[in-house]
């Protein structure tokens, strides 16, 4: 049996007398895509701020590829192959779109904190970026500044900088928050593309996105996982349509219909 | 015996001395997140302000008049400098008001001249009042003290008895909630600014006489009030409070006690007429705040008794 | 893909000629006018005030690798400038003593090198001092910055085999080896070495911008969060920035040195720490060449307007504070601001509204400093009166009132409507 890309073992986390995430346990096969839904407050950025090293875990483990990640700094575990994207645009807002990219791919290609050499003469760096711009269909604005950048190319290039690392196991956070029903469905091929035969760990609240791109889905309910199967299943669950009482519920309904 | 008594009741206030400049200062820095560099400035003038008007009238009206003309330039600042800047985040606030502490230093020393002004403690309090170990304790040193205490205790009633009060303990601790309660944010921010400086300019009109009142009474305060405030914690008076006194006593035992390094160490072989050796303590009494300071923010950057991080 | 990428590549990457006017040519001019400028033949005074501001402008660049690149206020840099000013005197009399003693190393040493004997205290300095300062940015940063110089200035004065006390340490630059026929003696040979290591210092923190270190520098000050789930540290990219900023602050230290032939322990307190902030600030820190305008304007304003106007520290602190108020991008976003304007669609109504905006400006400053030269005149009690263009104007005279209030409500009512044209236009 292959190790799991990503392995959560009785995970807990609490701020103080709050107890937010209160032992989830999941396994994700590599090459997995890999969605978790689940309401409001249900505790889905803390669950992903802790496997992605934003905060430490109070108990419990957290192992990438067999070796445990959880408590570790986020640049120790982006050095280690998983990366993440954010809710909201986390972008280098005083760089151009190509620069942001240039970021998030120079450390992987070995040129860390480097003082010896110019940027400008790293070839295979700028054919790296370029690569990358590429394959999310930015290169025609590589040069404008990325503050001025339309919010759904903002939310592309967020993606962009996420996967330019060549992270194996990639993390998005509600990546078509806030995008019309064109740029979701625009931004849901690019994320099937981008991430092709990569470990993906998604969280989504639009249940079309993820019901057609998921293998799996987990379904966060308070700080537990109270079921995770495959899409089919998931419509079918009894307890998962008792946690969404209400529009979601539709939602799900309306998909399986 | 004699100099630990002298020591105790001076390093007590100097202690309260440095609370009522830097209480003004957390209160500032807390709500609004501006590390005032001027508020030593502030302090000054209210030194000099008291010079001005107890040479025209008396002292006593200098004591209350002061620090309220201190408070109301301390709101001109704020409405006309200070809220242009806050839109570019605090450290352009920080670099404005490291620039008008440049220029209160200049404006001073223009209208007041660059020597120390002879701003003396009034004569009603002109007199020994008793006199400890053969050595006389002079008045005007004890009332300092009760006028410390006396705003200690003003400020304890105003922030645990009056509505003003909780409005601002409550911001002191979760400054972006004053806006959700529904309060004009800028009116506050402009009397807490007054407030404070006016807090800064009563400590100058008790310290300029106490002390000294020159060009340079700004600067030498300056960096000490920021470790006060920061050893202290942010949004915590009584961490400020802490943290004066023991920097008050700190470095009036240090003055106090004489002692080279060699007295110290020579068991570990270092020689008195070495450099190392020769150094004094009480030489080491202006480095023990910054000391303070550096410790503290690497080792407890909330500091004593903060409730957050700076 | 990769065939497309590669062409792409191209179009990517500035062109080979984009690079050159955008990069090489500054950097040639700037060595053009450093080399050009004795042919002119400058006086002594203006020697000594041009070898003033080539340290202050590596020292001001420096400094703005913190402020400016890494987004770290500092209020103690002028610690390493004078770490490594003192590395550069001590080493300076090291080859003093060596050349008219028994040789070895120091004898061999140029003084000509000094500058990386500077760099190498300044750095040394940094790396010792910087790791717990580096931990976060903003106002702990500041503070820390601000304990360390007390301290490291307190001790400067404590330790005087180090330090040389009040008076300093002193050398004698005109020992060991010379370099390129320069014996260093007379101000103008000064003057080579000065605007030679002035190049060295931008070009190297020019080159230090176009590392990936320098791109990851302006990353963490954009956005640490961003920059650490990437892959960086953000405390070791300001850490190691600190050490350049440090090493770079040395450099010109040792230029000083070798320039002045002391070190005081002054050069190592709060006043030049305040000193290369105004400078890099008011020249604007998010411009390369911001805090070389800074550094030469406020050299300028220290040597010949301390003569002129004992206030000059006024005016500085007026400057920096409308700096900070109006025009945050300081000089150089000024004149950048009015060259965008002029290459604009519309040059001549930008150039109307410069030239409004001006006269507001003149006229405010013609009514402040005539209140100040009053006032500071009145109060000197000498009996002298400010008489400017043969006018008498003492306190207590009609006239000067009449200079200070009639230009100040024309000033205040020209800048009012400029700004409001401009956001009618807006």
């Amino acid at each position: 049996m292959s190790v799991p890309a990503l392995s959560i073992n009785n995970l807990h986390k609490s701020f103080g007398p709050a107890h937010i995430i209160r032992g989830v346990t999941l396994d994700i096969e590599p090459g997995e895509r890999h969605a978790i839904i689940g309401p409001n407050g249900a505790g889905k950025s803390t669950l992903f701020n802790l496997i992605s090293g934003g905060y430490h875990p109070s108990s419990g483990s957290i192992k990438l590829r067999g070796e445990e990640i959880g408590g570790m700094k986020p640049f120790k575990i982006n050095r280690k192959g998983l990366s993440r994207s954010f809710q909201v645009s986390n972008i280098f807002s005083n760089m151009t779109v190509r620069e942001n990219v240039r970021c998030g791919v120079l450390y992987s290609m070995g040129y860390g904190y480097g003082f010896w050499r110019n940027v400008g003469n790293l070839h295979d760096v700028q054919r790296k970026t370029a690569e990358i711009l590429e394959s999310v269909d930015l290169l025609d604005k590589a040069q404008l500044p990325a503050a001025l950048l339309p919010y759904a190319d903002q939310r592309t290039l967020e993606i962009a900088i996420t996967i330019a690392g060549g992270a194996d196991v990639i993390m998005l956070d509600e990546p078509t928050a806030g995008m019309s029903h064109s740029e979701t469905e625009r931004a849901v091929a690019l994320i099937k593309q981008a991430t092709e035969g990569k470990t993906l760990l998604i969280v989504e609240h639009d249940m079309g996105v993820v019901f057609n791109m998921a293998d799996r889905i987990s379904v966060l309910v308070y700080g537990e996982i109270i079921a995770t199967d495959k899409p089919m299943a998931i419509r079918g669950n009894e307890k998962v349509r008792e946690a969404y009482l209400g529009d979601e519920a539709d939602a799900i309904e309306g998909d399986a219909a | 015996m004699e100099t630990i008594v002298f020591s105790l009741l001076n390093g007590v206030i100097y202690g309260l001395l440095l609370f009522m400049l830097s209480s003004g200062l957390t209160l500032i820095f807390s709500m609004m997140g501006v590390l005032n560099f001027a508020h030593a400035s502030f302090y000054m003038l209210g030194a000099y302000f008291a010079y001005t008007i107890s040479e025209a009238s008396s002292f006593w009206v200098a004591l209350i008049f002061a620090p309220i003309l201190v408070g109301l330039v301390g709101a001109l600042v704020e409405k006309y400098g200070l809220r242009t800047v806050h839109v570019n985040g605090h450290v352009a606030e920080l670099l404005f008001t490291f620039g008008l502490a440049y220029l209160i230093d200049e404006v001073v020393k223009i209208i007041w001249g660059r020597n120390a002004v002879d701003y003396k403690v009034p004569e009603l309090l002109d007199f020994p009042l008793f006199e400890l170990f053969g050595a006389q304790y002079p008045a005007y040193r004890i009332f300092t003290l009760f006028v410390a205490l006396a705003m200690l205790a003003g400020l304890w009633f105003i922030l645990n008895r009056t509505r003003a009060g909780l409005i601002i303990q409550a911001a002191l601790s979760h400054p972006h909630m004053v806006g959700h309660l529904g309060h004009n944010v800028p009116r506050i921010f402009m009397t807490v600014f007054g407030v404070g400086c006016a807090l800064a300019g009563l400590a100058g009109v008790i310290g300029g006489n106490y002390l000294v009142t020159d060009p340079a009474m700004g600067v030498q305060m300056g960096p000490i009030v920021f470790v006060v405030v920061v050893v202290g914690g942010l949004g915590s008076l009584m961490g400020a409070f802490l943290a004066a006194m023991i920097l008050g006593l700190l470095q009036t035992f240090a003055v106090a006690i004489d002692a080279r390094f060699a007295d110290i160490f020579g068991w570990l072989g270092l020689d008195a007429t070495s450099e190392l050796g020769s150094i004094t303590i009480a030489s080491l009494a202006p480095m023990i705040p910054f000391l303070m300071l550096v410790l503290v923010l690497m080792i407890r950057p909330r500091g004593l008794l903060g409730d957050r991080e700076l | 893909m990769s065939n497309i990428a590669t062409d792409t590549m191209i179009s990517l990457s500035p062109s080979g000629s984009q690079k050159f006017m955008q990069r090489t040519v500054p950097l040639i001019i700037f060595a053009v006018i450093l080399a050009v400028i004795p042919v002119f033949g400058p006086s002594r005074t203006m020697y000594s005030l041009l070898n003033a501001m080539g340290v202050n402008i590596v020292f001001a660049m420096s400094y703005n690798m913190l402020l400016g690149r890494a987004g770290l206020l500092s209020f103690g840099h002028a610690v390493y400038f004078g770490l490594g000013g003192y590395a550069a005197v001590h080493a300076m009399g090291a080859i003093e003593a060596a050349s008219y003693g028994d040789g070895g190393f120091w004898a061999g040493y140029p003084v000509f090198f000094l500058p990386f004997i500077g760099f190498a205290g300044g750095a040394l300095a940094g790396a010792v001092i910087g790791w717990p300062s580096c931990r976060r940015a903003g106002t702990p940063f500041a503070m820390i910055s601000l304990g360390v110089a007390e301290l490291i200035s307190a001790a400067g004065f404590m330790f005087g085999s180090i330090f040389g006390g009040e008076e300093g340490i002193s050398g004698d630059r005109m020992n060991g080896p010379e370099m390129f026929g320069l014996s260093l003696g007379p101000i103008n040979e000064v003057y080579w070495f000065i605007a030679f290591w002035t190049f060295i210092g931008v070009l190297g923190i020019y080159a230090f911008t176009r590392t990936p270190l320098g791109k990851m520098s302006e990353a963490t000050r954009d956005n640490p969060e961003r920059a650490e789930f990437v892959g960086y540290d953000p405390q070791k990219v300001r850490y190691l920035v600190f050490i350049f900023a440090g090493g770079f602050a040395g450099l010109a230290g040792g230029m000083s040195a070798v320039n002045y032939e002391i070190f005081t322990p002054e050069a190592l307190s709060l006043a030049p720490s305040g000193m290369v902030l105004l400078m890099a600030y008011i020249g604007g820190i998010r411009y390369f060449a911001g805090p070389i305008l800074g550094a030469i304007l406020l050299t300028y304003m220290q040597s010949m307007m301390s003569d002129y106007s004992e206030a000059w520290l006024l005016y500085l602190g007026l400057l920096f504070i409308v700096i900070v108020m109006f025009a945050p991008g300081g000089l150089a976003g000024i004149f950048g601001g009015l060259f965008r304007g002029l290459r604009g669609d519309n040059p001549a109504a930008s150039l109307r509204q410069w030239a409004v905006q001006i006269t507001g400006i003149v006229l405010m400053m013609i009514s402040l400093v005539t209140l100040i030269e009053m006032s500071v005149n009145w109060s000197n009690n000498y009996g002298e009166v400010f008489e400017p263009f043969g006018m008498h104007l003492p306190h207590d005279g009609v006239l000067t009132w009449a200079v200070i209030f009639i230009p100040f409500v024309a000033g205040v009512g020209i800048l009012r409507k400029a700004l409001k044209n401009k956001e009618g236009q807006a």
